[in-house]
């Protein structure tokens, strides 16, 4: 019984797409600046790579090992204090560290929280870690505005980034270095991040995610397993909270709140937590409608809620689960027989979209009295007329795109059947 | 090797045996399902656990591979007395056990459940500074298995989507990954047709070469065939021990169990 010599290596044309993947990226990220250069836009890339950063180290623990934590921005907000006390001890003492090293020291300060608290906390999954994890990060919460010689009470710690030692004659004073700083670490981060999936505790923590019953009866703890996990995952929130206060140049109580860690996870989910780059995608989508919709509408919060609720009820698996769906049926070339049901959907879609834009708009201001502009149209939250459009926007567009829908299933059925029979899908 | 073994007495407590289960008790709350259990097994023996449904048998495989602690009495392993250790304690110290109930990591791969099962016991623990899909004895040990329990064809289906007969080959595979040394298998064969469970068993004999194996299955020639010796456990307590001639003739035996329910 000589094994069949079975190779695991994937074709040459899958490390070519693979590597091409990922240099596409870092080329994207060295030439974006140079296409928008506006002050804006370079804000919003250095934001969206911090997010990314912090998205993806929350999925070591949602979608890698199966742990709901809703206390990351723990590890990020401690991380960005430990950057700025390093950033302050830096310039008071002379050090020789120039700034592209501070996020480091984020990490490490993500990291030791981790490590104190990490065991306890990942001592059981499911419920009782996300319950704990809640406490913990209360705790650290209130904790930041009292202990104020750490956390500097309401104020928070300030720094003053170009005050470090320069390093290729860069001051990082200009947004444009500052974005370079957060692309580097964004690609590091990444790499290492996708590395770990692919090291026994990455694929073990899959195990433990998957039945940590049973991975016991091969030889692994599961705490251990989720201990370390949960270190990893607490040393990149403690990266990205790094870069957030190089970025920012403070670090305050918000960046380690209930906020913040439901933004973490609303990102990650979104994107969709079985894939690596899942957390990738949603850190864009959401750091650009938080951008967006901040300055449209004083209810932003509402539509991320809605945005949640669609997301976990009809796509649980997230964006990158939707993507991926498609496979197969791309590689069966079947694709294309979905798209015209795709493509009639549109529109009653997007008149229901409306109506319930319209319709949280007209209650949100109908008291205020202001006067609503969507996408340049004015209206009236008095006037009966916007109550009606919005009704029959809302009432028509569901009852139509309900059809469409059904349209899309009975396609995207027959599609994946040919797909099965020629072999693309299990 | 089996032959030589079936000559000592299983009975014989001391080094050669591999499992020794001595006065163990166990209750859940106040109802007491194992009580007084005694049971030893040497060394390269296969020896298989009948009883009716609701017996113990599975709870004695709890008891003995760490998934459960005995309210008293002791178990050992190669000589170690095991009881009170945790799972993955008792599986490092070369004891493997599958479920009755298929118990696979659904969402991973064929490929990746085996490699998985492997990973400790090759020594590669909780790295994280190696690449998991370079390490040349994994990958030969995770293509072996694959090609011993037949499912190299399936390997990148991921295990939930495994026919019925399909993810119990896998939890055998599983089972026998880490190479361990003291096998233990909860009803392997159960719900399978008549080939499947022959494939099923020339695959267990095969695996379980020069192993320790202990097996509870219910159809009564595989047990006659497979076993060097018997136990039957009734209501949590073994009634006999022995070779399966021993067995066949026990008064006892034939009234609690092969009685009414022979073959
Ligand atoms: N965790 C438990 N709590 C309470 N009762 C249990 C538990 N596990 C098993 N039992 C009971 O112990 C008895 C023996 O079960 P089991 O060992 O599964 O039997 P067998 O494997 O011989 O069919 C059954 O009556 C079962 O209901
Ligand atoms: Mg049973």
């Amino acid at each position: 019984m000589t094994a069949k010599p079975i190779s695991t290596s994937k074709p040459a044309g899958d490390g070519l797409r693979f590597y091409g993947v990922w240099l596409i990226g870092i080329a994207a990220l060295i030439v974006l600046p140079l296409i928008f250069s506006s002050g804006g836009s370079l804000t919003s890339f250095s934001l969206i790579g911090i997010a990314i950063v912090f998205a993806l180290s929350y999925n070591i623990l949602l979608g890698q090992t199966g742990l709901l934590s809703f206390g990351h921005a723990v590890h990020y907000g401690l991380g960005g204090f430990a950057a700025c006390h390093m950033m302050n001890a830096v310039v008071s003492h002379g050090w020789p560290i120039p700034l592209p090293f501070i996020p480091l020291f984020g990490g490490i300060g993500g990291l030791v929280f981790a490590i104190i608290i990490g065991w306890v906390m990942t001592k059981r999954a499911g419920t009782v870690f996300a319950m704990i994890s809640l406490g913990i990060g209360e705790l650290v919460a209130s904790s930041s505005l009292i202990l104020r010689s750490v956390f500097g009470g309401e104020a928070g710690i300030t720094t003053d980034r170009t005050a470090l030692p320069k390093m290729f004659g860069w001051s990082f004073g200009p947004q444009v270095q500052v974005y370079y700083v957060i692309a580097f670490w964004l690609v590091l981060s990444a790499i290492a991040m996708y590395a770990l999936t692919r090291t026994p505790l990455g694929r073990i923590s899959n195990a433990v995610r998957d039945n940590p019953e049973r991975v016991q009866f091969i030889g692994y703890d599961p705490h251990v397993v989720r201990y370390l996990a949960y270190c990893f995952a607490g040393f990149f929130a403690g990266v990205a909270g790094g870069l957030t206060a190089i970025n920012f140049e403070i670090a305050n109580s918000a960046l380690l709140g209930a906020i913040q860690s439901g933004l973490v996870l609303f990102s990650t989910f979104i994107g969709g937590i079985a894939y690596f780059f899942g957390p990738i995608l949603g850190a864009i989508l959401v750091t650009y409608l938080q951008l967006g919709l901040t300055g449209l509408t004083s209810v932003w919060q509402l539509y991320f809620g809605i945005i949640f609720i669609g997301i976990v009820m009809f796509a649980p698996g997230g964006i990158a689960g939707l993507l991926m769906m498609h496979r197969p049926l791309v590689r069966a070339g079947t694709l294309w027989t979905v798209i015209p049901s795709y493509l009639v959907a549109v529109v009653p879609t997007v008149a229901l979209a409306c109506g319930v834009i319209l319709t949280i708009e007209t209650v949100a201001r109908y008291s205020g009295g202001d006067p609503i502009n969507l996408f340049g149209i004015p209206f009236n939250a008095k006037s009966p007329v916007t109550w009606v459009a919005a009704a029959v926007l809302v009432v028509g567009g569901a009852f139509v795109a309900r059809l469409t829908w059904r349209r899309i299933a009975d396609a995207w059925d027959r599609a994946a059947t040919v797909a099965r029979d020629r072999g693309y899908l299990a | 090797m089996s032959g030589a073994v079936s000559g000592m007495s299983g009975a014989v407590p001391g080094k050669s045996a591999a499992i020794e289960v001595r006065a163990v008790e166990k209750r859940f709350g106040n109802v007491g399902i194992i009580r007084d259990l005694n049971l030893s097994v040497a060394k390269g023996e296969r020896h298989a656990v009948i009883g009716p449904n609701g017996a113990g048998k599975s709870t004695t495989f709890n008891l003995i591979s760490g998934h459960i602690k005995p309210t008293s009495g002791e178990v050992k392993l190669n000589g170690d007395v095991i009881s009170g250790l945790r799972p993955f304690e008792i599986n490092r110290r070369g004891l493997s056990r599958s479920f009755q109930v298929t118990n696979v990591f659904a969402r991973m791969s064929v490929w990746e459940n085996v490699r998985c099962a492997v990973l400790w016991a090759t020594g590669h623990r909780y790295a994280f500074w190696k690449n998991v899909d370079s390490l040349p004895e994994v990958r030969e040990r995770t293509a072996q298995i694959l090609d011993d329990i037949h499912l190299t064809h399936r390997r990148d289906v991921p295990a939930g989507l495994l026919t019925y007969a399909e993810q119990r080959e896998l939890e055998i595979g599983i089972t026998i990954a880490s190479g361990a040394t003291v096998v233990m298998l909860d009803e392997p064969t159960a719900g399978m047709s008549h080939a499947e469970t022959d494939r099923a068993v020339s695959l267990i004999r095969r695996l379980t070469e020069g192993k320790t194996l202990v097996i509870v299955e219910h159809d009564m020639s595989v047990v006659f065939g497979l076993a060097d010796r018997i136990s039957v456990l009734v209501y949590g307590h073994i009634i006999a021990s022995g070779t399966p001639e021993e067995i066949r003739r026990d008064p006892k035996v034939k009234e609690a169990y092969l009685g009414e329910e022979a073959h």
